[in-house]
C-alpha cells in the first residue's frame, strides 16, 4: 500500500444531538482510488463532510499530507487541494456552466489545456457552455460537478455517490473519467453503492457500518473472496450485485 | 385555589416571586402608595402595557411570530373608543359601541394578516406587518377630519371616570412609599417625622375608578393568557415553535393555530388600546401607533422574558419605570459629568434610550431568556445543586470528557 | 425545437391567430416578465388619466425617487439574499449617510456648495457623496462584527438585535448631531429647473427639476455598475453563487463570511449614498429620515423578491412611480397605495416579481 495522503483516526462527529460517527479509522493511500461502502445511514456521507470541515469534528484527528487539519475551516481545506462533490452535486443552478467553472478555478483564470481535457471527457459541457447549469440533465450536472472538482489540479477528490440515478452510458463516461484521474495520480475517496462500478475502479476498499469502519483492505481481496462479500452482504452490497 | 388561578404555572423562583409580589401590591394599592400625577400615570401605563405585552408575547414568545402591527391594533382600540365618544357623547354606551366596533375591525384585519401569513414565509410576516402598520399610521395621520391628524383627539370620558366624580366624601389616607424609603435611608433616627412626612391625603376620584377598572382588566387578561398557554392549545403552540414540521406531521393544522394566535393577540391589544384611551384621555398617532412604540413593546417583551406570561408583567414594569425615571437618574449622573465633552453628551438625560438599546442588545446575547427566564434558570441551578437529581432517564448526563 | 414551437400556431386558422397571439404574448409577459408587465400597466393606466405633460414630469420624478430608493434598498436585499440576514437597522445607515454627507455640504465645504460655479460645486458634492458612503460603510463594518455576526442563522434574534442596533445608531446620531433638524441647501448648480422650450411638440413648456434628473442619471449609473459587477465579475459570480448555496461556495475554497462582510459594508455604503441624495432632495435632515424610508425600502425588496438585485431595481421604480402618480391624484393615499401594491403583488406572486430560487 502506498503512503497515506489522508488518515482519519478515531473521528467522531455529531449532527444536532445525534452521534453519527463513533470513531472512524480510515487511511486513503496516495494516488489510489479508495471506495467507501456501506448501507444508507452508515455515516459515509458524514465522513466526507467531516473531512471537508462541513460537519464539526467532536473527537479524533484528521491528518492530510502530514498536517493536522481537524480544526481547519472548509475554505482552507479546499485550498489545500481537497475537492468535494456532494451527493446533491451542489452545482450553482442559476450560474452558467462557464461561471461554475470560473468559480471552481480558485487561483485565477482557467488553464486552457486542462479545460480542453475536460471538454474531451465531457463534451456536453462545451455544448452548454453558456447555458445556466440548472437546465442541464442529471448526468450533465454530475459531469459539471466533477469537472468543477478537477478544473484545477487537486491532490484528493472526495466524491459522494456519483452514479446515483444515472443511465448506464453516463456511468461509463464517469468511469472513464475516474480512470484518467487515477492515471494522473490523483487520490480519490469514492462513496458508492454500485458495487460493479466500485469493483471496476477501486484499488482499496473500506466498509462502514453504524458510524465506524468495519472492514478495510484491497479491492482485489474483496472481489475474489465470496465469503467476505457474503459477510458484508448484509451491509448493503447485495442489492447491486 | 391559587393553583387553579395560576393554572399551575408558578413563578418557580423565589426572587421572581418576591419581585412579582412587589409589583402586584404596588399596582393594586397604587394610588394609596404613590403620591402625585406622574406616579399615577406611570401606574396606569404599566397596567395597559401588561396587557399589550402579554398578548404580544403570545405571538413572539410562544409561537415565534414577529409582528410589527401590534400597535396598529392597540391604536384601533384607542381610536375606536375616542371616535365613538366624539360622535355619540360621553356615555358608557358610546364606549361599548366603540370597543365592539374596534374589536370587529381588529378581528377582520388580523384575520386577513393571518391569511396573508399563510401564503408567505415567516420572515415575510414581520416585513408585511411593518408595512401594513405604517400604511395604517399614515392613513390615521392624513384623515385629520375624523382622527384629528397629528394633533390627535381628546377623549371626554363619562363623568364617573373623570376627575369631577367623587365616590367618597372624605379624603382617604395614603403613604407615599418613595418619601418613606428616602426618609428611612437618609434620617433613620427621625422615624416619627419621616412617617408624618410620608402621609398624604388621597382624594379618590373617577380617574382612580378608571385605574381600578384597568387593574381588573389587566388581571383578567393576565390570568386568561396564563390559562391559555398552559392549556392543550398552548402546548400545541409550543410544539409548533419547537418544530413546525413535526407538529404538522402530528396532524395539527399549524396555519390555523398561528392565525388564531395572531387574532387573539390583536383582540387583546385592541382592548388594551380602549383602556389606554380612557385612562390617558388623549390619543394621537404618537402615543398609540408610532413605530417607536412598537419597538418599545418588543423591548418589554424580550427584557421581561419571551415565552413566559410573567415576563410581560416584569418587562413592562421595568421598561415604563426606566422610561419615566431613568432620565432622572441620568440627570443626576449628569451633574457629575458636566463639562466632560463626549461623556456629558452620551449621558445626557435625552439619551436614556441609547443605554436601553445597548442593554437590550446585550441581553439578547447573554440573557436571551429575559429577566423571568434567567431568574428561573438560576433557581433551577441552585435547586439541582442542593439536591442532586435522582439518577435515571430524567437526569442530564454529564458530557463525556473530550480527548 | 424553435421551428416546431413557432410552427405550431400556423395550423390554426389565420383569423384565430390574429385574435389569440397578442393575448398569448401578453399572458407570456405577465407570467414570465411580471415586473415589466406591472410597470407597463402602471405607465399606461396613469397616462390615460393624467394630462400628458404633467404625466411626463411625474414619471421623471418617480424614476428619480425610484433611483434613490434603489440605492437605499439594494444593500438590504443583498445581505438577505446572501446570508439571510434581515437587517432592520438598515434605515439608520440611510440617516447616517445623510448626516455625514450633509455635514460636508452644510458645514465643511459650504463655501464650495454655495458657489454658482458647477466645478466648485463638484468640489463639495463629490466629497459629500464619498464621505457619506465611507462613514456608512465603516460603521457597517463595525456593526456587522459587533451586532450581526453573533446571531447568524437565527432570524428571531437577528430581528431583535438589529432593532436594538437601530435604536443605538439613531441615538448616536442624535448624540453627535443633536436632536434638531438640520437644513441642507442643495448646491447651486443642482437647484433650479430646466424649462423645455414652448415650441417643442408634446413636451414643450414643462419644467423639470435639475436635481431629479441628476438623481435619475446617478441612480441608473449605479444600477448599471452593479449589474456589471454582478453579471460580469468574479465577485459578482461569487455573490450569486453564495445566494444559492453558502456551503458550496466554501467548498470551492472561498471564505463566505469575508464575502458577506464585503457585501454588508458595500450595502451600508450604498444606503449612505442613497441617504445623502435623499437628504439633498428633501433639503432637511432628521435622525428618523432613514426609518421613514424603511417602509418604502421594505416594500421595494418584498416586491422585487428578497435577494434579487434586478427585482430590487424594478421594485424601486414601481414604488417611486406609484408614489408620484397616486400622490398627484390624492396625496393622502400615497403610502396606502404603496403598501396596497405590495399586498396585491404578494397575493399574486408570494415570492416577489423576480424571485431568487434557492437550490
Amino acid at each position: 500500500m502506498a503512503d497515506p495522503i489522508l488518515t482519519l483516526s478515531g473521528v467522531k462527529a455529531d449532527i444536532d444531538q445525534y452521534h453519527i460517527l463513533h470513531g472512524v479509522d480510515l487511511t486513503v493511500p496516495k494516488g489510489e482510488l479508495t471506495v467507501l461502502l456501506g448501507r444508507n445511514g452508515a455515516g459515509k456521507s458524514t465522513t466526507l463532510r467531516t473531512i471537508m470541515g462541513l460537519t464539526t469534528l467532536t473527537g479524533g484527528t484528521l491528518t492530510y499530507q502530514g498536517q493536522d487539519i481537524s480544526r481547519w475551516p472548509t475554505p482552507k481545506i479546499a485550498r489545500a487541494g481537497i475537492a468535494f462533490v456532494p451527493e446533491s452535486m451542489g452545482i450553482f443552478g442559476l450560474l452558467t456552466v462557464r461561471e461554475n467553472l470560473v468559480l471552481a478555478a480558485v487561483n485565477g483564470p482557467m488553464d486552457e489545456a486542462r479545460l480542453q481535457w475536460i471538454f474531451d471527457l465531457f463534451p456536453p459541457l462545451k455544448k452548454f457552455w453558456d447555458k445556466s447549469a440548472g437546465t442541464l440533465s442529471g448526468g450533465q450536472k454530475q459531469m459539471l460537478a466533477i469537472a468543477r472538482a478537477v478544473i484545477e489540479p487537486r491532490d484528493l477528490l472526495l466524491v459522494d455517490e456519483p452514479t446515483k440515478g444515472l443511465a448506464p452510458a453516463i456511468i461509463n463516461d464517469l468511469a472513464d473519467a475516474f480512470e484518467q484521474l487515477k492515471a494522473q495520480q490523483v487520490s480519490i475517496l469514492l462513496v458508492e453503492q454500485n458495487f460493479n462500478f466500485s469493483r471496476r475502479l477501486g484499488q482499496t476498499v473500506a466498509v462502514m457500518n453504524d458510524g465506524a469502519v468495519v472492514h478495510a483492505g484491497t479491492m482485489a481481496e474483496l472481489a475474489e473472496n465470496d465469503e467476505l462479500q457474503q459477510d458484508l452482504l448484509g451491509l448493503g452490497l447485495g442489492a447491486h450485485q | 385555589m391559587l393553583r387553579r388561578i395560576l393554572s399551575e404555572d408558578y413563578p418557580r423562583s423565589k426572587p421572581l416571586t418576591a419581585l412579582l409580589l412587589i409589583i402586584v401590591v404596588s399596582l393594586v394599592l397604587g394610588p394609596f402608595l404613590f403620591d402625585g400625577i406622574r406616579a399615577f400615570t406611570t401606574l396606569g401605563m404599566i397596567c395597559v402595557f401588561i396587557m399589550v405585552v402579554a398578548a404580544y408575547d403570545l405571538m413572539l414568545g410562544y409561537t415565534h411570530i414577529v409582528s410589527f402591527a401590534h400597535t396598529m391594533f392597540f391604536g384601533i382600540g384607542a381610536y375606536g373608543v375616542a371616535m365613538a365618544i366624539e360622535s355619540m357623547g360621553n356615555s358608557f354606551g358610546a364606549i361599548l359601541v366603540g370597543l365592539v366596533g374596534a374589536l370587529a375591525i381588529s378581528f377582520v384585519l388580523s384575520l386577513l394578516l393571518g391569511l396573508l401569513s399563510l401564503r408567505v414565509k415567516a420572515i415575510f410576516f414581520a416585513l408585511v406587518t411593518l408595512a401594513v402598520a405604517f400604511a395604517f399610521l399614515s392613513l390615521v395621520t392624513q384623515l385629520y377630519h375624523v382622527t384629528g391628524g397629528e394633533d390627535g383627539m381628546r377623549v371626554r370620558v363619562p363623568r364617573e371616570l373623570g376627575p369631577a366624580f367623587r365616590p367618597f366624601e372624605a379624603p382617604l389616607p395614603g403613604i407615599d412609599i418613595p418619601t418613606l424609603l428616602k426618609g428611612l435611608l437618609t434620617q433613620p433616627w427621625n422615624l416619627g417625622q419621616v412617617w408624618q412626612e410620608s402621609q398624604f391625603d388621597l382624594r379618590f376620584n373617577g380617574r382612580n375608578v378608571m385605574y381600578y377598572v384597568l387593574v381588573a382588566m389587566a388581571t383578567g387578561v393576565f390570568l386568561f393568557l396564563l390559562r391559555l398557554v398552559n392549556s392543550p392549545f398552548g402546548r400545541v403552540l409550543q410544539a409548533i415553535r419547537e418544530n413546525e414540521f413535526r407538529a404538522e406531521a402530528l396532524g395539527y393544522r399549524t396555519v390555523v393555530y398561528r392565525t388564531a394566535v395572531v387574532i387573539l393577540a390583536a383582540l387583546v391589544a385592541t382592548l388594551a388600546g380602549a383602556g389606554f384611551a380612557l385612562i390617558n384621555r388623549y390619543v394621537n398617532p404618537e402615543n398609540t401607533l408610532n413605530f417607536e412604540l412598537m419597538v418599545f413593546i418588543l423591548l418589554m417583551c424580550v427584557i421581561g422574558g419571551m415565552g413566559t406570561v410573567y415576563g410581560a408583567v416584569v418587562g413592562s414594569t421595568l421598561f415604563i419605570l426606566a422610561q419615566n425615571y431613568l432620565q432622572d437618574l441620568l440627570k443626576w449622573v449628569g451633574q457629575y459629568t458636566a463639562g466632560i465633552p463626549v461623556v456629558e453628551n452620551l449621558l445626557g438625560a435625552d439619551h436614556w434610550l441609547l443605554w436601553f438599546g445597548v442593554l437590550f442588545v446585550l441581553s439578547v446575547y447573554f440573557f436571551p431568556a429575559g429577566v423571568v427566564g434567567q431568574l428561573r434558570i438560576w433557581s433551577m441551578r441552585r435547586r439541582s445543586r442542593q439536591s442532586p437529581p435522582p439518577s435515571g432517564p430524567a437526569a442530564e448526563p454529564e458530557p463525556e470528557p473530550q480527548t | 425545437m424553435t421551428e416546431e414551437t413557432t410552427a405550431m400556431p400556423m395550423s390554426d386558422t389565420g383569423a384565430e391567430r390574429q385574435r389569440r397571439r397578442p393575448i398569448e404574448w401578453l399572458k407570456d409577459v405577465r407570467d414570465n416578465k411580471a415586473h415589466l408587465f406591472l410597470l407597463g400597466i402602471m405607465l399606461l393606466a396613469s397616462v390615460a388619466v393624467i394630462d400628458f405633460r404633467t404625466w411626463l414630469v411625474l414619471t421623471i420624478s418617480g424614476v428619480a425617487m425610484g433611483a434613490m430608493l434603489f440605492l437605499m434598498a439594494s444593500g438590504m436585499t443583498l445581505t438577505f439574499g446572501l446570508m439571510s440576514v434581515l437587517n432592520l437597522a438598515h434605515g439608520a445607515f440611510i440617516s447616517l449617510g445623510a448626516f455625514a454627507g450633509g455635514t460636508v455640504l452644510a458645514f465643511w465645504l459650504d463655501g464650495f456648495a454655495g458657489s454658482p460655479s458647477f466645478l466648485l460645486n463638484l468640489v463639495a458634492i463629490v466629497p459629500a457623496l464619498l464621505f457619506a458612503a465611507v462613514v456608512a460603510g465603516v460603521v457597517g463594518l463595525v456593526f456587522e462584527k459587533l451586532v450581526i455576526m453573533p446571531v447568524y442563522g437565527d432570524h428571531l434574534k437577528q430581528i431583535l438585535v438589529t432593532v436594538g442596533g437601530s435604536i443605538i445608531l439613531m441615538q448616536l446620531i442624535e448624540v453627535v448631531w443633536g436632536p434638531n433638524e438640520i437644513p441642507v441647501t442643495r448646491p447651486d448648480s443642482l437647484s433650479g429647473a430646466f424649462f423645455v422650450p414652448e415650441f417643442l411638440p408634446l413636451i414643450g413648456g414643462i419644467v423639470l427639476e435639475k436635481y431629479r434628473l441628476v438623481a435619475v442619471v446617478l441612480g441608473l449609473a449605479i444600477y448599471a455598475a452593479m449589474l456589471w459587477v454582478i453579471d460580469r465579475t468574479r465577485i459578482g459570480i461569487l455573490i450569486r453563487a453564495g445566494v444559492e448555496s453558502r456551503e458550496m461556495v466554501e467548498v470551492q475554497g472561498y471564505r463566505i463570511h469575508l464575502l458577506f462582510l464585503g457585501v454588508f459594508v458595500a450595502g451600508s455604503a450604498l444606503a449612505g449614498l442613497g441617504g445623502v441624495m435623499w437628504g439633498m432632495y428633501k433639503e432637511l435632515l432628521t435622525p428618523h429620515m432613514g426609518d421613514e424610508m424603511m417602509i418604502s425600502v421594505i416594500v421595494v425588496i418584498i416586491l422585487g423578491g428578497l435577494g434579487s438585485i434586478r427585482g430590487c431595481f424594478y421594485g424601486a421604480l414601481l414604488v417611486g412611480l406609484i408614489n408620484l402618480y397616486i400622490g398627484f391624484v390624492e396625496p393622502r393615499l400615497a403610502a396606502v397605495a404603496t403598501v396596497g401594491l405590495m399586498v396585491g403583488v404578494l397575493m399574486w406572486r408570494p415570492q416577489g416579481l423576480i424571485p431568487v430560487i434557492k437550490v
